[in-house]
């Protein structure tokens, strides 16, 4: 009896055995948020064979004879004013203003696509001048950390055009802002990872 | 639904408080973005400058970045100490954990077997690269 009477007492918040599973948007905003951390410690692997293998140049080219800086810039900007975007995005998915979702899902989209063209163009840069993945271990260890993150990119491109698709056809149901709320942290995810992307690989990689 | 137990990680506002949620939210975003600009912009000076001690640059270097993404975890993915978002911190620190065990691992074992492996700085120079 006493028990009941304690039971009664405690504010609804607290009681969180009765009040059943969690909505499913919380469920699934978990689960997505435990692959991003997974795929977090995945970059981290690649982070330390980067680490290990930078000064194994096999007599090549360096990070401060490759790198620029200036390109480097450039690609961190998109991608920050990206991840900002991408939040406004989620800001208008949540007062259900359709206009303004697709107007930022398409300055997050043409942010992201300067970064990916900037990207390649680098890439391309580099292997012309004899610095493809196969001709060091710091290369190798380069070109699949940096390459990583940029299919990532890919991946969050390709999603948010299927997005906007699925917007257009079935509008704001639950299940369609499930996987928007997925998507924005994917991208904000991949900031992150950019982050010290550029930091270890760019900035320390240019320091004699 | 006001009661909320559990917060999904990136939910900055619940659905019921749209109109002021929204300028909020704006100005969460906003802050966010100035505080990236800023934290990035001196890591480039610092990258470059010559007026700070050589030695120091990287662990500056490093101390920054860390700060970034404090920042993006807190004002784009809404991650907070609120007891709405305990499952969220508990799997982050985990993840932060694990992050940290690779690379300083990876980094000390590596550092430790050049170390013990030092016939003379040729000879190591050359299993390196091979």
């Amino acid at each position: 009896m006493n028990i009941a009477v304690a039971v009664d007492n405690v504010p609804p918040q607290f009681i969180a055995s009765e009040a059943g599973p969690a909505p499913k948007r919380i469920v699934v905003g978990f689960g997505f948020w435990i692959f991003l951390l997974s795929d977090i410690v995945m970059f981290a692997g690649l982070f330390a064979a980067y680490a290990v293998l930078v000064n194994a140049t096999a007599g090549g080219p360096n990070g401060a004879a490759l790198f620029s800086q200036t390109s480097v810039a450039i690609e961190t900007a998109c991608l920050l004013a990206s991840s900002y975007a991408c939040g406004l995005m989620s800001l208008a998915i949540g007062s259900r203003n359709r206009f303004g979702t697709y107007l930022w899902a398409a300055v997050t989209f043409v942010l992201g696509a300067v970064f990916l063209g900037l990207e390649i163009h680098e890439f391309a840069g580099m292997i012309a001048q004899d610095a493809a993945p196969a001709r060091s271990a710091f290369l190798s260890a380069f070109f699949a950390l940096v390459g990583c993150h940029g299919l990532h990119v890919t991946a969050g491109l390709i999603w948010l055009v299927v997005m906007m698709g699925q917007l257009a056809t079935e509008g704001f149901r639950a299940r369609v802002e499930r996987r928007l709320l997925c998507f924005s942290l994917f991208w904000h995810a991949l900031d992150i990872i950019w982050v010290g992307l550029f930091t270890m690989v760019y900035l320390m990689g240019v320091r004699p | 639904m006001t009661t909320q137990i559990d917060r999904a990680p990136g939910e900055g506002t619940t659905l019921t408080e749209v109109d002021e949620g929204r300028r909020a939210g704006v100005l969460v975003y906003t802050v966010g973005l100035g505080l990236a600009v800023i934290l990035t912009a001196t890591s480039f000076w610092v990258a470059n400058t010559t007026a700070l001690w050589g030695p120091g640059v990287h662990l500056g270097l490093a101390v920054l970045a860390i700060a970034q993404m404090g920042v993006h975890v807190v004002f784009f993915l809404h991650i907070t100490t609120a007891p709405d978002n305990t499952n969220n911190v508990l799997a982050l620190a985990f993840g932060v954990l694990i992050v940290f065990v690779v690379i300083v691992g990876s980094l000390w074992i590596m550092s430790n077997l050049n170390g013990n492996m030092m016939p003379s700085p040729e000879l190591m120079n050359l299993h390196m690269q091979r």
